[in-house]
């Protein structure tokens, strides 16, 4: 990276020559506008920023942005994105996928990459369903979801993407939602500054496939009860009047209501740099209507990435030189 | 059978075997995986190769990992080929078989010359191995091996008795036995003992007590050759000719983890290779992590896809990327395939072909992905395609591949197979200064957007200021490289991307002609038959016949005097392991009428099979 003052960047200077092309009212033009922000003020110059992406509407994201980009094939954005990291460490490199990219043909890839630690930032916008192939079920899909291809109810049982995230040793994991533009710029703010594999979930409505599925979390009159914003070191409270709190039961968690004998002592503090990610995995696995969903940092742990990890297993084994290896262990000589 | 004392001292040359000059001997060392016969086979050789000979080696490795001893899917060989004269295959029939058990007989036999010289560790034949083997009766005692010169011997218990003086534990004591037999095939062709006791001290060189026991059993064998009498007669090949200069041998496998370390070299970032454990690819993974260069990163990836996707990554970010795979491997790299073509970044797929479909014979070898590696993508995608012809070929072709791929901002596959990696053969050392030069920074410079006069686009690395860029596997506008699906863009960007890999036939070798430059016919090979082919067409030019050979190793884009080449020739012969693909594409590319050899077995050619049919073709 140089070290030379750099020229102070706006968000506009982060845009392309190409025109945004997503639905009128798509949740994707407020991530766009937020990423925008948050390079500005990163202080990394565009020529070195990457954004990798695969097929969909998520997968546009890069196009519109004024740095290096890539789009791969349907699922790859991770195995890419690692092999420009282990070429090139000069690259800040983030991945932008959807659920049906990252979590359909992409699974396995996701989840080799967050184990691995790459040091990459992964936007996974989850509006769970398939939108630039027009409207088919994806894997995180609620149950009853109606698509061309599950024109009943969808019947599967959704992934949730945090928690296959943590289980597979995830360093960083964060939730947020397109509307709520302070909090999803803190997340990718957060996911910047994280060394590993950092990965963002961000509820986003799909206008024209799966309108209004995140109601509960957007509509100003639902969300307070239906969300808990994750704080570290702070109770997991909620509701419009902060009185709601969530608590273990033996391994189970229960929604509890302060008073009659029920303190804030009771109720669970978050530790988003816990040893172990259980506790961030009951919190990935809350669902409405029955919990609040959360929103913020459940995981945030440092480990070391598998670029310094390489690296220092290079180091433990001696190199050759190419005439050492030409060589070979045994020759001979034909005069 | 008479009794022999081994001693210790020095072999003394033979008073009663007489000794009779031979031209080339085929050798084969076969026994059970247990048995050490690679680590004979292999001594052998390289004592051979350092006497001055010509040799070319095929290990022949069971499927199974593990499988049950003494069974026919347990048998596992390692074959030697010595000569006077340069040699090019492992040899089709054998001279001498060494058999450590009934079932290595019964699965070698077949493989030994009428009156070939059969020896036999004649303790392993027991009731109980002659039964798994499928023997009623001991064929070396029986007279069924009449057509053979046989020589019996009890090697487990004369080696026993030699190492008695030195005290090992029996685990230890056994395993001395393998260098029994080496000492009697030294004995017979009168190899010299030197650098296999060289070996011995070198590998064991913590363990005093085992240089002195292997050193007796290998002596042992050689006098046990003497002494024994069963074979009246020993052999001795004389020196090939060979250019002066530092040898080593080389698997096809070697050749290509050497090619890679020697671009790496030059390259000014890391060269990434990413590989997923397909056998037998997986071999130059393994041999890349155990040698490692400064240079090269080696990555195991979670699938043959990311291992492509992976090699991509790291080509957008300016570095060399590199894959290896075999079998359905290749399939799951279509796809990343097709994105390199479309985003126009140099990387290298190394497929080592196997016996398919799916997952067909992974030991076996096979020349039946050309098809695929040429058209196996969905659209329009032309790609260049190499394949070496010898074992040591693969370290030129990886350094052609790499060039090529810079200088036109493409992906590369290189077809080795199975046979190619197995087998080795002693290759000249070049000295890094002789190391091809690969010229990198020409590919770095130009503007975004320009391209040079053969359509070719510049490498532009992230990190460079100015040079932000978005690109991938989508249609890109021919102007300003966004994203466009007009129609006449698209047809001009076809035609742009297969112009400039056609326009590389001018920068690669002609094709070349062993033999008259316009005879009767012409035998066209590529990849692992080079051997076969260029032996037979040898041996039929020796006979009078107006053949030649000429052995395509850039198979996209061809020579571009491969046409002119074809018709100077009355017939063509394409020999090929698999149904006639090379065949079929000279065809349809010359409209000459080309006649396939095929064979689909999983097993290379004989030298004979090509012959024949060579003579076949031109009798009158
Ligand atoms: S289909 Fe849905 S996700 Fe895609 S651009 Fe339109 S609204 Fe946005």
């Amino acid at each position: 990276m140089p070290t030379t003052p750099l020229p102070t960047l706006t968000p506009g200077d982060f845009t392309s020559d190409q025109q945004a092309r997503w639905c009128p009212g798509c949740g994707d033009f407020s991530i766009l506008a937020q990423m925008k922000i948050v390079l500005a003020d990163l202080g990394v110059p565009r020529a070195n920023l990457a954004f990798i992406a695969g097929p969909g509407c998520a997968g546009r994201l890069p196009h519109y942005l004024n740095t290096f980009g890539f789009h791969g094939s349907l699922g790859r954005a991770p195995a890419l994105a690692t092999g420009l990291r282990l070429a090139n460490e000069n690259v800040q490199v983030w991945i932008v996928t959807g659920d049906g990219d990252a979590l359909s043909a992409g699974t396995n890839h996701l989840v080799h990459a967050l184990r691995r630690n790459v040091d990459l930032k992964i936007i996974l916008i989850n509006n769970e369903v398939f939108g630039l192939s027009k409207g088919q079920a994806s894997p995180t899909s609620r149950p009853g979801t109606r698509t061309k291809t599950s024109p009943e109810g969808s019947f599967e049982t959704p992934l949730r993407p945090l928690s296959l995230a943590l289980a597979a040793e995830a360093s960083f994991v964060a939730r947020t939602i397109d509307v709520d533009v302070n909090h999803m710029s803190e997340m990718l703010e957060r996911a910047a500054a994280h060394r590993g594999t950092a990965l963002v979930e961000i509820y986003q409505n799909c206008k024209i496939f799966n309108d209004g599925v995140f109601e509960y979390a957007t509509d100003t009159t639902l969300k307070a009860d239906s969300l808990i914003y994750l704080e570290h070191g702070r109770p997991l409270l909620f509701g419009k009047d902060r009185n709601q709190g969530l608590r273990l039961n033996g391994f189970e968690p229960e929604v509890v209501t302060l008073g009659h004998g029920i303190t804030i002592d009771d109720v669970l503090i978050h530790d988003e740099k816990a040893a172990e990610p259980t506790l961030a995995f009951l919190l990935s696995r809350l669902i409405g209507p029955a919990f609040p969903e959360c929103l913020g940092v459940f995981r945030s742990v440092q480990r070391p990435t598998f670029e310094q990890s390489l690296d220092e297993s290079r180091q433990a084994r001696p190199t050759r030189d190419l005439e050492s290896l030409l060589t070979g262990d045994e020759s001979w000589l034909v005069a | 059978m008479m009794a022999v004392v081994p001693s210790s001292s020095g072999p003394t040359p033979s008073a009663r075997a007489k000794i009779e000059d031979l031209a080339a001997a085929v050798v084969r060392f076969a026994g059970d995986a247990s048995d050490g016969m690679q680590l004979v086979g292999a001594q052998f050789t390289s004592g051979s190769a350092s006497h001055g000979n010509a040799v070319f080696t095929l290990p022949d490795l069971p499927a199974e990992i593990r499988a049950p001893a003494g069974t026919l899917a347990g048998a596992c060989g390692f074959q030697v080929h010595v000569s006077s004269q340069p040699i090019h295959t492992p040899g089709d029939v054998l001279h001498t078989l060494v058999v450590m058990n009934p079932a290595s007989l019964r699965a070698n036999l077949n493989d030994l010359e009428p009156g070939g010289i059969l020896i036999a560790n004649a303790d392993a034949f027991t009731p109980d191995e002659l039964a798994k083997a499928g023997y009623r009766s001991n064929p070396l005692q029986d007279g069924s091996l009449g057509a053979y010169r046989l020589l019996a011997a009890t090697m487990t218990q004369f080696s026993l008795a030699a190492v008695a003086p030195v005290n090992l534990i029996p685990r230890e004591a056994n395993r001395c036995k393998d260098f029994f037999p080496l000492g009697i095939v030294c004995w017979l062709y009168d190899r010299p003992l030197e650098p296999t006791l060289k070996w011995i001290r070198e590998t064991y060189v913590k363990n005093p007590a085992m240089i002195e026991a292997n050193t007796r059993t290998l002596k042992a064998g050689y006098h046990y050759g003497e002494m024994s009498g069963q074979l009246p007669t020993r052999y001795r090949i004389a020196k090939a000719a060979l250019p002066a200069g530092r040898y080593r041998s080389v698997t096809g496998i070697e050749s290509l983890a050497l090619g890679i370390a020697a671009a790496a070299e030059q390259s000014p970032r890391p060269l990434i290779f990413a590989g997923f454990p397909a056998p037998p690819a997986s071999e130059l993974l393994h041999e890349l992590f155990d040698k490692p260069h400064a240079n090269v990163k080696v990555v195991q990836a979670e699938d043959d896809s990311a291992a492509l996707n992976l090699a991509i990554g790291a080509a957008f970010g300016g570095a060399l990327g590199a894959t290896a795979t075999s079998g359905p491997g290749l399939v799951l790299q279509s796809e990343a395939l097709g994105l390199a073509v479309m985003s126009e970044l140099p990387c290298i797929v190394i497929d080592v072909q196997r016996a398919g479909p799916s997952n067909g014979m992974p030991t076996k070898t096979e020349q039946a992905d050309l098809l695929q590696a040429l058209f196996g993508r969905n659209g329009e995608s032309p790609l260049i395609v190499l394949a070496p012809a010898t074992p040591a070929d693969g370290f030129a072709i990886v350094l052609e591949a790499v060039r090529l791929a810079v200088r036109s901002m493409s992906p590369v596959i290189i077809l080795s197979d199975v046979h190619l990696a197995n087998s080795a053969e002693a290759w000249r050392v070049p000295s890094v200064a002789e190391v091809p030069a690969i010229d990198m920074a020409q590919a770095l410079q130009g503007e975004l957007l320009s391209r040079d006069e053969r359509g070719v686009r510049p490498w532009a690395i992230p990190g460079t200021p100015g040079l932000e860029h978005r690109t991938g596997g989508l249609e890109k506008d021919a102007r300003t490289g966004n994203v466009s699906y007009e129609a006449l863009n698209h047809e001009q960007m076809v035609r742009l991307r297969a112009a400039k890999i056609a326009s590389l036939a001018d920068e690669i070798a002609p094709l070349e002609t062993h033999g008259p430059i316009s005879s009767d016919l012409l035998v066209v090979g590529w990849g692992s038959t080079f051997g076969a082919i260029r032996d037979a067409v040898t041996r039929c030019q020796a006979k009078g016949l107006r053949v030649a050979h000429a052995h395509v190793r850039h198979l996209h884009p061809l020579p571009s005097n491969t046409g002119a080449v074809l018709k100077r020739y009355r017939k063509i012969l394409v020999p090929e392991l698999n149904a006639g693909q090379l065949c079929r594409l000279l065809r349809a590319e010359y409209l000459v009428d080309a006649m396939s050899l095929s064979k689909v077995q999983g097993q290379p050619f004989l030298v004979s099979e090509i012959a024949q049919k060579i003579e076949a073709m031109l009798a009158p």
